[in-house]
């Protein structure tokens, strides 16, 4: 069957799955690991068990169109209440787990989901408090019972008792499912995505099928992806790039996915798979980038230096690689050593010796960080893509990457750039609007089907697509000087003392830059430095420290001066912020991107002193813990000037 | 939440304990009832320890008796206690801190292993299952206690608040009936500390194992105790709910020091 013949066959992933649950049975669909275990879950099992879910909210009352909200890490039991919700013609909506309770109830009220299918007792809690304003909310559905033996709501069952249900409901309906899967249609919605957005309230994109079965088809052939592949799942199931690797792109081409253990054993579980396809934002590559950095620090200095010499020649010779220039012979003979004697190990080290290609996405990633994945032999490629989009718009063809694009659109993707610059994108992954929300669809949708990306960019000759920047972010200083902040915190953050940077400028009259200090590279640093802190915010408060994050901008700085247009743009003063950005503070989002309108608000009185004349300033910050509560931190924040960086060095 | 079994699961019968001239036990009766959580309160140097040791078979009570599932077990070894089925953690962390989190779980597994020392040595048959069978019972509590991403770190690396963890699971692995904690949450930060409580009202809840425990945190003693035993100088002052003893003039005094002054 051609491709095209087997989209109209399964043009919705429950066929496809039935599909598979026949084709390859027993091949292994979904590894957790479990009791220091990896277990398996074969695609039959996978079907039997969201079937019996299905089953089970049809037990329920649960009507085609009905929501279903999924909350809870990376697992089995969650990928199998996708498959089954879609199986009923339902919509799952994954919500981010470490969401607090007034986030989870916002979108929670706004999907009108009837049921929710979570986790553990930290997503029952945050459930059953928000039910009260939820009156929508009909059944909460948990895997794990642990902690709740105590609970008596009647709104309440395990999973387990869902699934015994609906084995029961069978017996009456017998045939349900596959009638039900049957009517489903390639054009009904499959996925509410709700968008954290770096402004205003989370908005729902509604993904059809078709939408996700040809995006993600086309993009398994740009790719070449085999159904011997092996990812890691553990990036946020609400996050849609979870949902198409994980979930669209696995059903489709038959690959296995794996569950981390936990959140904190990820890097472990990661060098056990050893996985063949990886994904991570660049918020995870630089912090992969400051654990190698870390470890290198702490080496005996013979080994030190030549970890360094190496990974310098890796970097100089992945530099002239992508811009084409010739590598030296010299750099050509000792590469090879390198390999065998740094690259090698330290890709394995890092679990990706096996990897046939990674990307990074999500957001522009420092040239420093790619580089230097890129030079350990690591196909690592940059993906622009974006929820209403299915995700993917371009990627770098391999043999074609280059460190200023983002690479050139796959199969079926058109673009365009608006006469303001904006890159425009039109193809079948483009998404079905925002739910409940036609004028936020309006807003970014225009005639002809094609949809504002939101990102200032060109194409260039060749067809490669270049981001500028967000399009609202790319400024001018007072002077007239452009300013884009988002490149100079890129080269701040491949520090990696530096863990998060903002860089202020709009009409003022120089750069200023927030920074965020990497807990554990400042605090390794100090440690060796027998600097004595107390908490981050002592560590963050240390002249010192401020010492140490001045080099990082007088880098920066001098790095500027090979940019004729940038150039102008130095920063001159900084301030290390006594607190981690943090999404429940709501500073960046739950993908983590910094969200700039919000911290100019919340930190005016130090960006006002980062302009002023003083040398200190007073901050008083509201903060939010995990359950919610808040609390105010009070904090004498330091500022530090830079001189400026001339020609003439 | 006691079980179907009837009498206390431990009954300490008018129990003295002598150091020379010290009187540290005089004339103590505590029970322990199946299934409860019990706190052990008082002030500085009142026996809390003492006790503990005392039903763990450290000390031996000059007079008096204790009983366990209704038998007398007064002249029992601290091995013999463990085989019973009462594990215990300590003040102080008392782990192996050159052993992985892993290992030193492994050996509260130690009374369940059997075998003999040549089928061990070549890992064959009963030996391997039976390793196979403890492995998974600590993957258990490893999960329970949710240390996944410690498992193969030496436990000396690990700080504090998490030694005091990998104890209990120690402990947990042994499946004891009783569990003695002396001081579980010493010396940890308050979110350390809920964590704690948690794990401890979960072990009572999922596991139905009884737990005597000896505390300072009155918060945590309130929140999460169903019976506190008060003692002060070797006595017991008082023995009740949580909210009766809080207002018990006895215990007021020796906490204030009303009538030591």
């Amino acid at each position: 069957m051609t491709a095209d013949a087997t989209t109209r066959a399964h043009d919705t992933f429950p066929k496809l799955a039935r599909a598979n649950a026949q084709r390859i049975p027993d091949r292994v669909a979904i590894r957790e690991k479990d009791y220091g275990i990896w277990q398996a879950t074969t695609w039959r099992d996978y079907l039997t068990q969201a079937r019996a879910i299905a089953l089970g909210l049809a037990s329920l009352g649960f009507v085609r169109g009905d929501k279903v909200a999924i909350v809870g890490d990376n697992r089995p039991q969650l990928y199998w209440a996708v498959l089954a919700t879609q199986a009923l013609g339902g919509v799952p909506v994954p919500l981010y787990q470490d969401a607090i309770e007034k986030e989870l109830e916002y979108i929670v009220d706004h999907a009108e989901a009837r049921f929710a299918i979570v986790e553990d007792q930290e997503q029952v809690d945050k459930l059953l408090a928000l039910r009260a304003r939820c009156p929508r909310l009909e059944t909460i559905v948990y895997d794990d019972a642990r902690g709740l033996r105590g609970y008596s709501e009647t709104c309440l069952m395990s999973l387990a008792e869902l699934q015994e249900a609906g084995r029961k409901f069978e017996i009456g309906h017998p045939g349900y499912v596959d009638e039900e899967i049957a009517k489903g249609r390639g054009e009904d919605v499959a996925i509410i995505c709700y968008t954290s957005g770096t402004t205003g309230t989370p908005k729902g994109a509604m993904l059809s099928h078709r939408n996700l079965i040809v995006t993600a088809r086309n993009a398994a052939e740009f790719e070449g992806l085999r159904p011997d592949e092996e990812i890691l799942s553990y990036l946020p199931m609400a996050w849609v790039g979870d949902h198409i690797f994980s979930y669209a792109q696995a059903i489709l081409v038959g690959f296995a996915i794996n569950c981390p253990e936990s959140a904190a054993t990820v890097r472990h579980d990661l060098r056990e798979i050893g996985p063949t396809y990886f994904f991570a934002p660049p918020a995870i590559w630089e912090s992969l980038l400051t654990t190698v950095m870390v470890r290198i620090e702490d080496c005996a200095w013979p080994k030190r230096r030549l970890v360094r010499f190496f990974l310098d020649l890796a970097q100089d010779v992945e530099r002239s690689r992508l811009s084409g220039r010739a590598v030296s012979t010299w750099r050509r003979l000792l590469y090879p050593l390198g390999r065998l004697l740094v690259y090698g190990p330290l890709r394995d080290n890092l679990g990706m010796r096996r990897v046939r290609r990674a990307y990074t996405a999500g957001e522009a990633i420092g040239p420093e960080i790619f580089v230097f994945f890129r030079g350990l032999g690591i196909n690592v490629k940059q993906l622009y893509g974006m929820t209403e989009a299915s995700v993917f718009v371009t990627i770098q063809r391999d043999g074609d990457v280059r460190l200023d694009s983002v690479g050139t659109p796959i199969k079926d993707v058109e673009l365009k750039i608006s006469d303001e610059g904006e890159v425009l994108y039109r193809s079948p992954g483009v998404f079905q609007g925002y739910f409940k929300n036609d004028a936020a669809t309006r807003q970014v949708m225009l005639e002809g089907g094609w949809m504002r990306s939101g990102d200032a960019g060109f194409l260039d000759a060749a067809g490669h697509l270049k981001i500028v920047d967000r399009a609202k972010d790319v400024t001018r200083l007072a002077d007239g000087t452009i300013f884009a902040p988002k490149y100079l915190e890129n080269k701040l953050k491949f520090s990696p003392y530096v863990k998060e940077a903002v860089c202020i400028g709009q009409s003022r009259p120089y750069v200023t830059t927030l920074v965020n200090i990497d807990l554990t590279a400042v605090g390794n640093w100090a440690e060796r430095r027998s600097i004595a802190y107390t908490s981050y915010t002592d560590l963050s408060q240390k002249p010192e420290v401020y010492g140490l994050i001045q080099q990082e901008v007088e880098r920066v700085n001098a790095s500027l001066l090979d940019d004729e247009v940038l150039k102008g743009a130095q920063i001159r003063k900084f301030l290390i912020l006594h607190k981690e950005l943090d999404p429940d503070d709501e500073e960046i989002t739950r993908t983590r991107k910094v969200r700039r309108g919000y911290i100019a608000q919340k930190y005016a009185a130090l960006i006002d002193a980062l302009y002023g004349d003083g040398d200190r300033a007073q901050v008083e910050a509201k903060v939010t813990y995990e359950d919610g509560r808040t609390g105010t931190v009070r904090a004498d924040v330091h500022i530090r000037e830079v001189g400026a960086v001339r020609a003439a060095r | 939440m006691s079980q179907a079994i009837a009498g206390p699961l431990l009954e300490v019968e008018r129990a003295s304990v002598r150091f020379g001239a010290l009187l540290a036990l005089s004339d103590v009766s505590v029970s322990i009832e199946r299934g409860e959580i019990l706190a052990i309160i008082g002030p500085n140097g009142a026996g809390k320890t003492t006790l503990l040791n005392v039903i763990s078979g450290f000390y031996h009570p000059y007079e008096g008796r204790i009983l366990f599932e209704g038998r007398d077990r007064t002249r029992l070894s601290p091995p013999d206690v463990a085989e019973l089925g009462i594990a215990r953690t300590f003040q102080n962390v008392a782990l192996f801190k050159g052993m992985s989190v892993l290992d030193n779980l492994m050996t509260g597994r130690l009374l369940k292993m059997g075998g003999h020392f040549l089928l061990d040595a070549i890992w064959w048959g009963p030996a391997k299952r039976q390793e196979l069978a403890n492995r998974a019972f600590v993957e258990r509590v490893i999960d329970f206690l949710e240390i996944q991403s410690i498992r193969k770190t030496p436990a000396g690396k690990l700080p504090y608040g998490l030694q005091k963890r990998v104890e209990l699971g120690r402990a947990l692995a042994a499946e004891p009936k009783l569990l003695l904690l002396d001081e579980p949450m010493a010396g940890m930060n308050v979110e350390e500390k809920e964590d704690m409580s948690r794990f401890i009202l979960d072990v009572n809840g999922e596991f139905g194992t009884t737990i005597a425990l000896i505390e300072h945190d009155m918060g945590v003693v309130m929140d999460i105790t169903d019976r506190v035993v008060v003692l002060d100088y070797g006595r017991k002052i008082a023995d009740g709910p949580p909210e009766q003893v809080r207002k018990d003039p006895a215990v007021l005094d020796a906490y204030l020091g009303a009538s030591h002054d």
